[in-house]
């Protein structure tokens, strides 16, 4: 058995300890934000927060993350209260497929979270290895700015 | 005497610039030809310079990796500022773009072969090694001619570099030179071929190869007895070139010479690290002077054709990963696991497949006698530059810990039939403290 901690949450989970995080996420625990893109490391859509920093869980083996704390978009707010990088997502419409927005907002959530005063440029640069082919690029910036905005006004 | 400088222009919308530009440069190349040369050593203006000569002198550029170390991150080209470390301290590169003030434009061309072959400023004062004039001392006179009209037709950009901070006073660097320089040209060995020669010749001035693939002594000297041996450069190592090279499949000229020109070829790792920019700059160099500098390198392992090629046959029959060690070797069993989760989707898939890697038991990176250059390529991947064309390893600095990447390196060198690296733990703590 295998402890893993997922928002907030301590989960118990019979996988093979290579079992790819992202599989043991949508499989086991029916958190399905995180997707299943290119799995190898390529697109972002797989993107989780592990201790904070975002990372491709398509390729992370469950082994490897031990005590440190996994967040998903699930962990960022709900339906009914959504959070500051969910509803910056909403006003700025920022998704049409929608595929790659929540690797888009976890990889987003980390930078702002360790860095708050991240500028345009620095939210263009730390969101370069998330893929979207949609091409909603301008809108997901827009909103990262905005979500900025927000959570510098609550807490994260 | 007249100044020619260009800096005055107020400025300009993007599209005016050009044509501006280039009315500007030929008003003042009419301009500077009524005034005199000081002492027969002005610096020319740059319509003075043959085109061709000017293209001679780009390809001999990429080929002298020169706008690596002229070149600041995010900065201009040639305009300086890129942090050279070295373990006395840190040279940042110089503004070589013709510049009156703050480059080289008022350098002429017997200061600047001046500089290249003796190590001399403009001011005679001495010029720190890692401007690695020891090489550059044996270029002939008509590519010294020719890399003179190239940096001398760069775009002029006004930029004064951080200054540099090392230890050693300049006045001591005489007595280095003294010790460890010595000017001289490139003498041909009439025995060897035509192509043999022009890559020993490149090799040994303006690639400086050996600058990174031999080691050096404590005051930062070429260890001459190990010529090609395996060095240092920045925090990576620059494997053996010699008959003690570790690639497990041996180099050949022709895929050597792929390599150099393209950073990708089968049956060996991409290119990564301080590599790097030095084949995205032999990509520019001209055809024959790549192969002949491969030929040449290919030369310096003295072993036989036939023992480097059942070296390389037996290589490649190996199968991609073998079993992991005993079941009590704990950093082993947890580094199989890792690697099957972490990286063997690609690397088990077989170069060919779409997403497919190079089988790590090919990867100089497990053969090479520390595991530092894999621990900087586990931790920040392959990620290509804008203009690359290179497939991409993502970076697995956040996935993994310091302990997993420890125990993933203890598997991976147990792939290979070298002794297990001394102590792996110790280096991933000293990589992660910016020291390795």
């Amino acid at each position: 058995m295998i402890e893993l901690r997922v928002n907030g949450r301590v989960h118990r989970v019979d996988d093979d300890p290579q079992t790819p995080l992202l599989y043991v996420l949508r499989d086991d625990l029916g958190l399905n934000a995180a997707k299943f893109g290119c799995g190898l490391g390529q697109c972002g859509a797989c993107t989780v927060m592990v201790d904070g920093k975002a990372v491709y869980s398509c390729i992370t083996p469950v082994a490897a993350i031990g005590n440190r704390e996994v967040r998903t978009v699930e962990g960022l707010g709900t339906v009914d209260k959504p959070g500051p990088m969910q509803r910056a997502f909403i006003e700025a419409q920022a998704a049409q497929c929608g595929y790659c927005i929540p690797g888009m907002m976890m990889r987003a959530q980390a930078l702002l979270e360790s860095n708050p005063q991240a500028g345009a440029a620095e939210i263009r640069a730390a969101l370069q290895p998330n893929l979207c082919r949609c091409g909603t690029h301008m809108r997901i910036l827009k909103a990262v700015e905005r979500a900025a905005e927000l959570m510098k006004g609550t807490k994260p | 005497m007249m100044r020619c400088s260009l800096r005055k222009n107020p400025p300009v919308r993007r599209k005016l610039f050009l044509p501006l530009a280039v009315f500007a440069v030929v008003a003042l190349a009419a301009a500077c030809t009524s005034s005199g040369p000081i002492e027969g050593a002005a610096p020319r203006t740059q319509a003075a310079f043959d085109k061709q000569l000017v293209l001679k002198g780009a390809r001999l550029a990429a080929v002298g990796n020169c706008i690596t170390c002229h070149t600041a991150h995010d900065g201009r080209a040639y305009a300086g500022g890129y942090p050279v470390h070295t373990p006395f301290g840190t040279v940042y590169g110089t503004n070589i773009t013709p510049e009156p003030d703050t480059g080289i434009g008022r350098w002429s061309e017997a200061e600047f072969v001046r500089a290249m072959r003796e190590g001399l400023g403009r001011d005679g004062s001495h010029l720190y090694p890692a401007f690695p004039y020891e090489y550059f001392t044996r270029l002939d006179d008509a590519d010294l001619h020719a890399l003179y009209a190239f940096v001398m037709t760069r775009e002029p950009v006004r930029n004064v570099p951080p200054p540099t901070r090392i230890l050693v006073p300049r006045s001591a660097v005489a007595l280095w030179k003294a010790r460890y320089f010595k000017p001289e040209r490139f003498h041909p060995d009439p025995s060897r071929s035509a192509a043999l020669n022009r890559g020993a010749y490149l090799v040994e001035s303006l690639a400086h190869c050996s600058a990174c693939h031999t080691p050096r002594n404590k005051l930062g000297a070429e260890k001459k007895d190990e010529y090609f041996a395996g060095g240092e450069a920045g925090n990576w190592h620059a494997p053996a070139l010699d008959a003690s090279s570790p690639s497990p499949v041996p180099w050949t000229a022709p895929v050597l010479t792929e390599y150099l020109r393209s950073g990708l070829v089968d049956d060996h790792a991409i290119t990564a690290g301080p590599m790097k920019p030095v084949v995205m700059n032999l990509s520019q160099a001209a055809e024959d002077d790549v192969r002949a500098i491969a030929q040449y390198v290919v030369s310096i392992d003295a072993r036989s054709a036939r023992e480097r090629e059942g070296k390389a046959r037996a290589a490649l029959a190996a199968p991609p990963a073998r079993e992991p060690g005993s079941a009590a070797d704990r950093p082993v069993r947890n580094g199989a696991a890792l690697y099957a989760g972490a990286c063997g989707d690609c690397h088990d898939r077989g170069r060919a497949a779409e997403g497919g890697a190079l089988p790590l038991p090919l990867a100089i990176g497990l053969a090479i006698p520390t595991p530092r250059n894999l621990i900087h390529i586990v931790r920040g991947g392959i990620v290509p530059g804008p203009h690359d064309t290179l497939p991409w390893m993502p970076a697995f600095s956040d996935a993994l810990t310091d302990d997993e990447l420890a125990d993933l390196l203890v598997y991976l060198r147990s792939l290979t039939d070298k002794p297990p690296w001394p102590d792996v733990a110790a280096e991933v703590k000293r990589a992660s403290k910016g020291e390795g």
